[in-house]
């Protein structure tokens, strides 16, 4: 598709998926994964979903080593 | 059909994220976990109150580590799934394999290496709680920046490789995307507040580790999600039907 010349290549373009086959997937489990995200990285720091501080401490390490702000 | 190739591909995002969580997790748990005891060894030594101990360290250290490592393995394979099912014949003239390993090396870059040169990770007794908003929030405010920057640099770049062929083009795009990037970590406020006599060598090693962490979890990513989504969307004649989703 970019190319301006002919390319030489004899590798088959891919098709791209639909946008409508994508959206519904990308929407509901983009938003179920973020929640996921949520509770390694982020729960029982600045907000909490969850009373205490357990969920914060079981995750504490793997926090901090993936990069999030942790305390 | 095509609805049943998304989710296909969904399920073997997460799977891949998790198989790339393992060799991540053991990188941590042997890398990782060295600095991570010398920091909090630091913190009890000038008795920051760190509070009752709900999680002892050795779970903290494996267990915990664990679970932390295997949900963000699945969670961000589970994304990074679909961003390649919209890269997917979108990005240029890439194989179902080459668009999996740009994804996993897009989403290496632009959620994590560049924001974390803004941000870094830091290990226990960096940082100081009171302003943990803050840095939270700028944290993901320069990952919401990076993925907005890079998204809009390969836009750019589809747009005038037409004009300028596709070398030209991704110099251009690689460019507009570290000037902005550049211009936005300058005006962003430093998240740093390192304590008084906190050891260098072992916030640097901290944060090599941390790096390390999450490039052997995209490079893991990349591998095993390409495999799994060329045999998915490229299904040998005749054996299969396209495509086999998973119950």
């Amino acid at each position: 598709m970019a190319q301006s010349t002919a390319a030489p290549t004899t590798q088959p373009v891919v098709t791209p998926l639909p946008l409508k086959a994508v959206a519904p997937w990308a929407v509901f489990f983009g938003v179920l994964m973020l929640v996921l995200l949520y509770f390694v990285g982020a729960e029982q720091g600045v907000t909490s979903v969850v009373s205490g501080e357990g969920v914060h401490e079981w995750v504490h390490d793997a926090r901090h080593l993936l990069g999030f702000p942790c305390h | 059909m095509n609805s049943a190739l998304v989710r296909a591909l969904l399920v073997r995002g997460m799977l891949a994220g998790l198989l790339a969580a393992v060799p991540a997790l053991l990188f941590a748990y042997f890398v990782g976990e060295g600095p991570v005891d010398a920091a909090i060894a630091f913190e009890s030594a000038n008795s920051h109150e760190h509070g009752e101990e709900l999680v002892s360290r050795s779970v903290q250290s494996t267990a915990g580590l664990a679970t932390g490592m295997l949900v963000f393995g699945v969670a961000v394979g589970g994304i990074a799934a679909l961003a390649f099912c919209f890269a997917l014949g979108r990005v240029g003239r890439f194989s179902a394999r080459a668009t999996a390993a740009l994804t996993a090396l897009a989403a290496f870059l632009l959620v994590y290496l560049v924001p974390t040169l803004k941000y870094p990770a830091n290990p226990p007794a960096v940082g100081d709680p009171d302003t943990l908003a803050r840095r939270t929030a700028l944290f993901f405010l320069m990952i919401a920046l990076s993925v907005l920057l890079g998204s809009a640099a390969v836009i750019l770049g589809r747009r005038v490789a037409p004009l300028w062929g596709n070398w030209n083009a991704s110099v251009t795009a690689g460019l507009a995307f570290t000037a902005a990037v550049a211009v936005a970590m300058v005006f962003l406020p430093s998240g740093d507040n390192i304590p008084k006599g906190f050891p260098a060598a072992d916030l640097w090693e901290f944060r090599l580790a941390s790096i390390g962490i999450q490039a052997v979890l995209w490079a893991g990513f990349g591998l095993a999600f390409g495999y799994l989504a060329e045999r998915v969307l490229a299904p040998r004649p005749l054996t299969h039907r396209v495509p086999t989703p998973v119950a």
